[in-house]
């Protein structure tokens, strides 16, 4: 038996499989999301895992949660975040998720919802913002936090991801030091992240998933505008999927019981 | 959703058809008074022989235009509005004689003095808040300028008696749309909020009041014996929500009807367009415009300070509507609403004990997809 999990962002799609075919992987979620729907599945299938009534569960999640037609159900990314990051942080903690277009701040109590807020329609604070910066730098997303590591953060004051993008273009007209620009958009990412998170009241454990989490540089500054630590998921990326998952493990058994 | 009646009309089609009712009056020299928000008397409209109709606007048409003159910054409401009426394209305010406003938030009242330049329009001066005894004094002084004015425009002489009969006749208004709104008391839910709040909007494309009560009394008694033979001592798993905030008119589809085809019932509206105006009736032994200026102060609107009233009342509809969770629409730069949903939260959550879900937003679907997210995570919190 199989229980799967599938997160399909708006950047990346993540996999991972609980059981007989236990597995994860993450691959480009392109233009449609139908068709890395499709994609997924042949993958899964190749790899053995039967997608066919009773010898599988999956849960779908994430804004292309709706094309994925074998899906037995579909919870959203706020949801399954919690679900994925509680279960280590004995049930209760505030989950910070940086997708690539939304961002979102999830209160979890005693593993359930309690509260969540998600970012307006802007994609200053997302992923989005530090995909755009990146390539307007010529770097690639990792090179970018360790560039911004070495850097001296510049200010970028713009609370709009299109005029942030112009003051990066300033400073480089201006010939300023790539390192401190990168280390600016870095700050100004996580300066727009606490803003969400100081219109709710934390929780004293704070975890950090989604797709910024593998860099410990952006969680350290994180942390250092929030004012609190916040500690970034193991295999933070997957924790949408981890949770879709662990709800088609449970829906599983509840069906068969 | 729960299923609407075969001829069930949406808001733009009750607001289509009105259009020509509306001419038809007119052509018979009806008196049409344009008004903007609810704190205008409406009894003053009525007794001076003239049809009241609001003028606020919901679709996203008119705003482009509106932009040429308003910030983009700025309430949807407010801009498409006046939109409508530069452009000439609302034939409520084509066929308005004047236009009646109130001072309730900055925004309405610096775009009444450029509605002005379009068609006459006479400001109420609605005091900020309750607070002292001049409040009510110089609102009571609003309400002798506003018949003055009505008097003055249509040369006419409005007696205490016409105001008297507009009184009572409102207040039979406000007591069948109130009994209608009790209907999402019942347990499980006997029909949609997206019904209850469409007819609601729509009653007001229905110009005789008597009909209007009418028309809304014989579908509350429909719904009623229909719920009693079908769903009375059945129990349903749906969540029942509040709706609190803004006017919601303009993103009913977005939000209530897409809540409502997720699963959960929206039960009762603390909004202008529901309960908000209907929970206190104008007291028909006092003297006439000290009732009404009590009545009108009363409103429970965020551009009052303090506004207790508010929270007080949306307790009573959690308990009495058994709400399970709470869900408030701010217009976009809604700055009074905005700034008290910190307040609403705080009571509902921490008060009540419920669930509390804020929306910001305006008239464009650009945002649609992500509040299926807010209000599909929201419901899954409700479990």
């Amino acid at each position: 038996m199989d229980y799967i999990g599938i997160d399909i962002g708006s950047t990346a799609a993540k996999v991972l499989v609980r059981g007989t075919h236990a597995q994860q992987f993450v691959l480009p979620t392109g233009w449609s999301s139908r068709e890395t729907a499709r994609q997924i599945a042949q993958r899964l299938q190749n790899s053995g895992v039967r997608l066919e009534n009773g010898q599988s569960c999956t849960v779908a999640t994430g804004y292309g949660r709706e094309n994925v037609d074998f899906a037995d159900k579909k919870v959203t990314e706020i949801t399954c975040h919690a679900q994925g990051s509680a279960r280590d942080c004995g049930g209760t903690c505030t989950v910070i998720d940086i997708g690539g277009q939304d961002t979102k701040v999830i209160r979890v109590e005693q593993g359930t919802v309690s509260d969540f807020l998600m970012n307006d329609k802007c994609a200053a604070g997302t992923g989005k913002f530090v995909e755009i910066m990146a390539n307007r730098l010529c770097v690639e997303l990792e090179e970018l936090f360790s560039l911004a590591e070495q850097g001296k953060p510049l200010p970028i004051s713009a609370l709009c991801t299109v005029f942030a993008e112009s003051e990066v273009i300033s400073y480089i007209g201006e010939g300023k030091p790539r390192a401190d620009i990168a280390a600016g958009v870095v700050d100004s990412v996580a300066a727009k992240v606490a803003t969400l998170c100081s219109r709710q009241a934390l929780l004293p454990q704070i975890v950090l998933t989604g797709g910024l989490c593998h860099s410990d540089y952006f969680a350290a500054r994180l942390a250092h505008k929030v004012g609190r630590p916040v500690q970034p998921l193991e295999n933070g990326q997957f924790a949408g999927a981890y949770g879709a998952a662990l709800l088609a493990e449970k829906m599983a058994a509840s069906n068969k019981s | 959703m729960i299923s609407l009646p075969n001829n069930f009309e949406t808001y733009p089609e009750a607001r289509k058809a009105g259009f020509l009712r509306m001419k038809a009056l007119k052509d018979q020299g009806q008196r049409v008074v344009g008004v903007f928000c609810s704190f205008v008397p409406t009894e003053l409209i009525y007794a001076a022989g003239a049809i009241p109709i609001g003028l606020c606007a919901f679709t996203e048409e008119p705003i482009p235009a509106a932009e040429a003159h308003l910030p983009r910054n700025l309430c949807p409401l407010i801009k498409a509005s006046y939109g409508f009426a530069l452009t000439d394209t609302c034939p409520y305010f084509y066929f308005s004689d004047f236009i009646i406003g109130e001072t309730t938030c900055d925004g309405k009242r610096k775009m009444f003095e450029l509605l002005d330049e379009i068609k006459h329009t006479y400001v109420m001066q609605l005091p900020p808040s309750r607070i002292g005894s001049h409040a009510l004094e110089s609102w009571k002084g609003e309400m002798v300028r506003l018949k003055e004015e009505l008097e003055r425009f249509y040369n006419i002489t409005i007696t205490d008696e016409d105001i008297r009969k507009a009184i009572r006749a409102k207040n039979r208004e406000r007591d069948v749309m109130l009994r209608f709104m009790e209907l999402g008391k019942l347990n499980p839910a006997a029909l949609s909020g997206y019904e209850i709040g469409t007819r609601l909007d729509s009653a007001a494309f229905s110009f005789d009041l008597e009909a209007r009560c009418q028309e809304v009394e014989a579908r509350t008694a429909e719904v009623l014996k229909d719920w009693e033979q079908t769903k009375k001592g059945t129990t349903s798993r749906r969540p029942r929500l509040l709706v609190t905030g803004c006017p919601n008119t303009g993103v009913r589809d977005k939000i209530i009807k897409a809540v409502e085809e997720m699963g959960a019932d929206v039960v009762c509206f603390d909004a202008c367009n529901g309960l908000r105006d209907k929970l206190r009736k104008v007291d028909e032994n006092k003297p006439v415009l000290d009732a009404l200026a009590e009545k009108y102060l009363d409103i429970t609107c965020s551009v009052m300070s303090p506004n207790p009233q508010r929270l007080t009342d949306m307790g009573d509809m959690i308990d009495q509507y058994a709400v399970d969770g709470v869900i408030e629409i701010i217009l976009q730069a809604c700055h009074t609403y905005n700034i008290e949903a910190y307040e609403v939260k705080r009571y509902v959550t921490e008060q009540k004990g419920k669930a509390y879900l804020g929306i910001e937003t305006d008239y464009s679907q650009a945002d649609k997809g992500q509040i299926a997210t807010r209000l599909g995570a929201f419901l899954e919190m409700l479990g």
